[in-house]
């Protein structure tokens, strides 16, 4: 499958947005993880943006950067949104309220509560009637995310959202999930067309063909082992990089999906 | 239907449901849901799940209390992966799985599985057993949370069992999981990255749900009653179902059901309310109209996604009757199994393919009078005779619609 990459959405420590996080990517500058502000998830109408968690607002503003790099119209645009644990600090909420004696939990939160909360909160901001949807594969849910875009891509010939996105696991939790770095990428995927950042070809593969690709900075490398959105990185590190060479993702152990980028003059 | 729909979307090639299973709270394969449907035999009785004291019904499965997963499957064994492996044992399913081995290699066969709530109930059982001092959760828990809770534990469950290596995930889009399921594995196929799917969907009574819709105001306090005028809220349920898809060339002998088309859009409206005109309803049904390269005359029965709340029901007559008029046999199968969540897309899918094999279609069990209101053809009694094209529709939170076409080859 051969697609083109029209716009770039990225949100993790030290790396705020796309644009700027191109060099650190790139490895022409140093990578130092920082804090990340609270996105401000513009794109959310007041009353949505009070009431949706963290993973929506990190899904939803690399979604609209994505998407406003593109320029498409986002309405017209369907969306795959992949995360491996998606609403967990909403569990975390729920799971609490649930082990109390009146068992009392509100309306909100159990709506909120859905995997695919991001994906219906950024329906309601861009008013789309576009097909959306919300999957896991646990630690490969980037690789599948892609795939299942990519899929779109060549099946209807149209442009496709993809966001990724994994927020650090709330205490108790943790122990048995220890995500402790959120990361949310966006990729707006389209048929090979004139105005795009890089074109790849993704190819699926048996595991005994390759070994995955790792990241040569150590920091950057724990990032993207220790968050399933982050495992995105050697993608968004050879884009960055302007570097015609193929990257190989591990999924499920057993199978390999290659992506060779070639970039695009701009 | 619009003509931009119908220009947009070309038609797919049908795909063969070439071998299916499910169970419900109606039992165990697909006979015996048959044999409930024609007896007319609800499953709901008074919600009876561990400790939950709400005043409600619920179509509980029952015996996933009974037996636990042993051997290699253990790390798994939770409610729902229980109710995953009691749907792998009906229907010589896993003969057909074997069978499609041997024809494609198990680098060729997909695993794309839905579900809502996974195995939260484990979560939920771990949280009460926190240690009061430190707050941490119980030692048992902590290796399980991969193999149960988490979104893909069901994908890696349904996997191991197969013994398959092929493209696998979970589409997690609350109650239009296991409707999606069929759409990405529709595309999935086309691309070329598998020959086979293994598509379903396993969810199971959990706190979450009982307490969350509870919350919202929706549950029922007696068995629901799809499209009745005094309808008051919905029932839960859990279910398991699988479906192996094939191309038609491969296993699409005359009369087989076939997936002839899907539609999925979103209603860009609110979380938990429908759109009152279900707007994005009505895209979904005309996209798989579209894909299925047919008219709507051509349907001779929808099978609603009919909750029994006050506000789906309407909004879905409402976006059935604009696409199809009231020309169609509509019903709600609900008041057999209760609302079986992220596993309704496939538990009425294979309900459809029944309607289309045994030449019947259900009425609407508990629907004591039709919602004058309701301006669909709302059958109240079962109706025979053959037919070839049903509708099946499911809608979501998160305003996540889902049409399928299925018919006979």
């Amino acid at each position: 499958m051969e697609l083109a990459i029209r716009g770039i959405g990225l949100l993790a420590p030290g790396l705020l947005g796309w644009e700027g996080s191109r060099s650190v990517l790139a490895g022409m500058q140093p990578y130092v993880p920082a804090p990340v502000p609270q996105p401000q998830a513009t794109i959310l109408p007041p009353n949505e943006r009070r009431r949706s968690s963290d993973a929506v607002r990190w899904a939803v503003e690399v979604a609209h950067e994505a998407m406003g790099r593109s320029g498409l119209d986002q309405r017209a645009v369907p969306a795959v949104f992949t995360s491996s644990g998606g609403e967990i600090s909403v569990f975390d909420q729920l799971s609490r309220l649930l082990a109390t004696q009146d068992r009392l939990v509100s309306p909100t939160l159990f709506h909120q509560s859905v995997h695919n909360a991001a994906s219906g909160y950024w329906g309601i901001a861009t008013a789309g009637q576009e097909s959306s949807t919300a999957l896991s594969c646990y630690d490969d849910s980037f690789i599948a995310g892609l795939v299942e875009a990519a899929a779109l891509v060549e099946t209807e010939g149209r442009p496709v959202l993809l966001v990724a996105y994994d927020l650090p696991v709330p205490a108790p939790l943790h122990e048995a999930r220890p995500i402790t770095t959120g990361f949310a990428m966006a990729l707006v995927l389209s048929p090979l067309a004139e105005a795009s950042i890089a074109t790849v070809t993704l190819t699926l593969k048996e595991a005994s063909e390759g070994e995955p690709t790792s990241l040569a900075d150590q920091v950057l490398e724990q990032l993207r082992k220790h968050n399933p959105a982050a495992r995105s990185l050697p993608l968004l590190c050879t884009i960055a990089a302007g570097m015609r060479q193929t990257v190989v993702f591990d999924w499920l152990g057993d199978q390999r999906i290659e992506v060779t980028v070639r970039p695009c003059r701009l | 239907m619009s003509p931009e729909l119908s220009d947009r979307l070309r038609p797919m090639t049908p795909v063969a449901l070439s071998a299916y299973t499910l169970v419900t709270a109606n039992g165990r394969g697909v006979g015996a849901v048959l044999e409930a449907l024609r007896a007319r035999r609800s499953a709901l009785r008074p919600c009876d799940f561990e400790d939950v004291r709400l005043k409600t019904y619920i179509g509980r499965v029952e015996g996933l209390e009974d037996f636990s997963l042993d051997r290699d499957l253990e790390p798994f064994d939770c409610r729902n992966n229980r109710l995953a492996w009691l749907g792998l044992q009906q229907d010589g399913f896993t003969a057909a799985v074997a069978e499609a081995k041997q024809r494609y290699g198990t680098h060729r066969i997909a695993v794309i599985m839905g579900t809502s709530t996974s195995g939260i109930l484990e979560t939920e059982h771990a949280y009460r057993a926190r240690d009061p001092h430190t707050g941490s959760l119980p030692a048992w828990y902590v290796p399980r949370y991969r193999y149960t809770h988490n979104m893909f534990s069901l994908g890696y469950f349904v996997r191991t069992c197969l013994g398959l290596h092929g493209p696998a995930m979970v589409i997690s889009t609350a109650c239009s999981s296991s409707a999606k399921v069929f759409a990405t594995a529709a595309r999935l196929m086309q691309a070329g990255l598998c020959d086979a799917a293994i598509v379903g969907g396993v969810d199971s009574l959990c706190h979450t749900t009982l307490y969350g819709f509870s919350a919202l105001q929706l549950l029922s306090p007696e068995p629901c009653r799809p499209c009745d005028e005094d309808r008051d809220g919905l029932s839960l349920g859990e279910a398991a179902g699988y479906v192996l898809l094939e191309r038609i060339e491969r296993a699409g002998g005359r009369g087989t059901v076939a997936l002839l088309g899907y539609g999925e859009s979103t209603d860009g409206y609110h979380m938990s309310h429908p759109h009152p005109e279900g707007a994005g309803a009505i895209r979904a049904m005309r996209d798989a109209l579209a894909r299925a390269g047919i008219r709507p005359e051509a349907v001779d029965y929808v099978n609603l996604h009919g909750t029994a709340t006050r506000a789906n029901d309407e909004a879905e007559d409402k976006a059935v009757y604009c696409v199809f008029g009231a020309r169609p046999a509509c019903s709600s199968t609900k008041g057999w199994t209760g609302h079986t969540l992220g596993a309704a897309g496939v538990t009425e899918a294979i309900i459809s393919a029944l309607c289309l094999t045994h030449h019947f279609i259900p009425g609407t069990l508990n629907c004591w009078r039709v919602d004058s209101l309701l301006k669909c053809r709302i059958l109240r009694d079962h109706q025979f005779g053959s037919l070839s094209c049903v509708v099946s529709n499911i809608f979501g939170f998160g305003g996540n619609n889902c049409s399928l076409v299925l018919g006979k080859l």
